[in-house]
């Protein structure tokens, strides 16, 4: 399973503290992981990055509202399938919940020696 | 690559390059500046495959690498950039400087504020094309409606999305729901078509209200000859409206007559037909 993270760089929407411990937990386990700036920026320039997201299998996307995540999508000629995308928002959701979905067997830290 | 394509940035930590420090700081600096990054790990989960343009690929390598290199089967060029012993302001120098070399397109600089629209959703009633000030929106070849100049949206206006008389129109940046993308429940419909009702508004129902207040103002005030509070009632009215409506001032203060959405209307309507 892939993951997408959405830092929504460039509003104040989704609560500072949820995006950072999000991110950190991220960067800190053992897990590859695709992080983009900004889910509508991309739209708007319909980034072909959006089109390997959405046609390569499973992901789980931690950004916000899935409704507006299905329409960012669509609008850069990228539908998500209707099966196998799951969209966790950061808007609502405390941090620990996005953190246990999205890393469900536990951030595990890596040697950085 | 052309010029108007990102760099895209690879913190690469597995075979041949040790893990980084600070990588999270790193991550948050690179993407505060625009930049999108793979968290690449020799093991663990998948992330997508290398997109087309530039890829900067930046690692503690354990090996000399090349500073650049071609991936003809994944279409782009890779450059690599080692970064053992950097901290986060001087790997983020090294992305810069390496978006310079390549000509790569500066990221970010625009608040992505535009509409998104919920096919589910939309009926294809044109009202936001001819409500729009800003020619957002357009007609694809198939004859629906869609946002052809995202960049054209006025910041911060959610205007369109309150004349939809169906809440198909979103703003992912906006700070309540149903706009933001949040579930739309029944009464938000129902409030939704109580804020403006655009079916009454194309007859006028924005400036119905405005001409109603005005002609009772003018009666009001007709015998005073005060104009002065004839225009503070207007500009009160106004401001209700934009309170209501979360409209900026200067949009509102510039919506088109009813003649010119008339006229957007019918052209709309030639449009979809093909005409």
């Amino acid at each position: 399973m892939r993951i997408l993270y959405c830092h929504c760089a460039y509003a104040r929407v989704v609560p500072v503290e949820v995006k950072n411990d999000v991110l950190r937990a991220l960067t800190e386990a053992d897990a590859s992981f695709e992080a983009v700036p900004d889910l509508c920026e991309m739209s708007a320039r319909r980034d072909p990055a959006l089109k390997q997201i959405a046609g390569g299998g499973t992901v789980t996307i931690a950004a916000c509202y899935p409704r507006a995540v299905k329409w960012l999508f669509h609008a850069a000629d990228a539908p998500l399938p209707d099966a196998g995308v799951h969209v966790l928002n950061m808007r609502v959701q405390p941090a620990d919940e996005i953190v246990r979905e999205l890393l469900p067997a536990g951030p595990r830290a890596v040697d950085t020696a | 690559m052309t010029a108007s394509t990102p760099l895209r940035i690879v913190l690469y930590e597995g075979l041949g390059s040790r893990p980084l420090a600070d990588r999270f700081e790193v991550t948050r600096a690179l993407l505060e500046q625009g930049y999108a990054v793979t968290g690449a790990r020799g093991k663990g989960r998948e992330a997508s495959g290398p997109p087309a343009g530039t890829l900067l690929v930046l690692g503690r390598f354990t090996e000399e690498k090349p500073r650049e290199a071609e991936a003809p089967e994944a279409g782009c060029t890779v450059l690599f950039r080692d970064v053992d012993g950097l901290d986060r302001d001087a790997i983020v120098q090294v992305v810069e400087a390496a978006r310079a070399e390549t000509a790569a397109a500066r990221p970010g600089g625009w608040k992505p504020w535009f509409p998104v629209i919920d096919y589910s959703r939309c009926t294809n009633c044109m009202q936001c094309l001819t409500f729009c000030l800003f020619d957002v929106y357009g007609v694809s070849k198939e004859h629906k409606i869609e946002v052809k100049n995202a960049v054209k949206c006025k910041t911060d206006c959610p205007a369109c999305s309150r004349v939809c008389p169906e809440v198909a129109i979103l703003f992912p940046k906006y700070k309540a729901g149903p706009i933001n993308g949040d579930e739309i429940s029944q009464a938000d419909v129902e409030r939704e078509k109580l804020k403006v009702d655009i079916s009454a508004l194309l007859g006028g129902d924005i400036y119905a209200a405005l001409r109603q207040r005005s002609e009772h103002a003018r009666t009001r005030f007709g015998k005073e000859r005060d104009d002065k509070r004839a225009l503070d009632e207007r500009k009160r009215c106004l401001a209700k409206l934009q309170q209501d409506l979360d409209i900026p001032p200067e949009v509102l203060a510039s919506l088109p007559s009813a003649d010119e959405i008339r006229a957007r209307t019918e052209r709309a309507v030639a449009e979809t037909q093909g005409s």
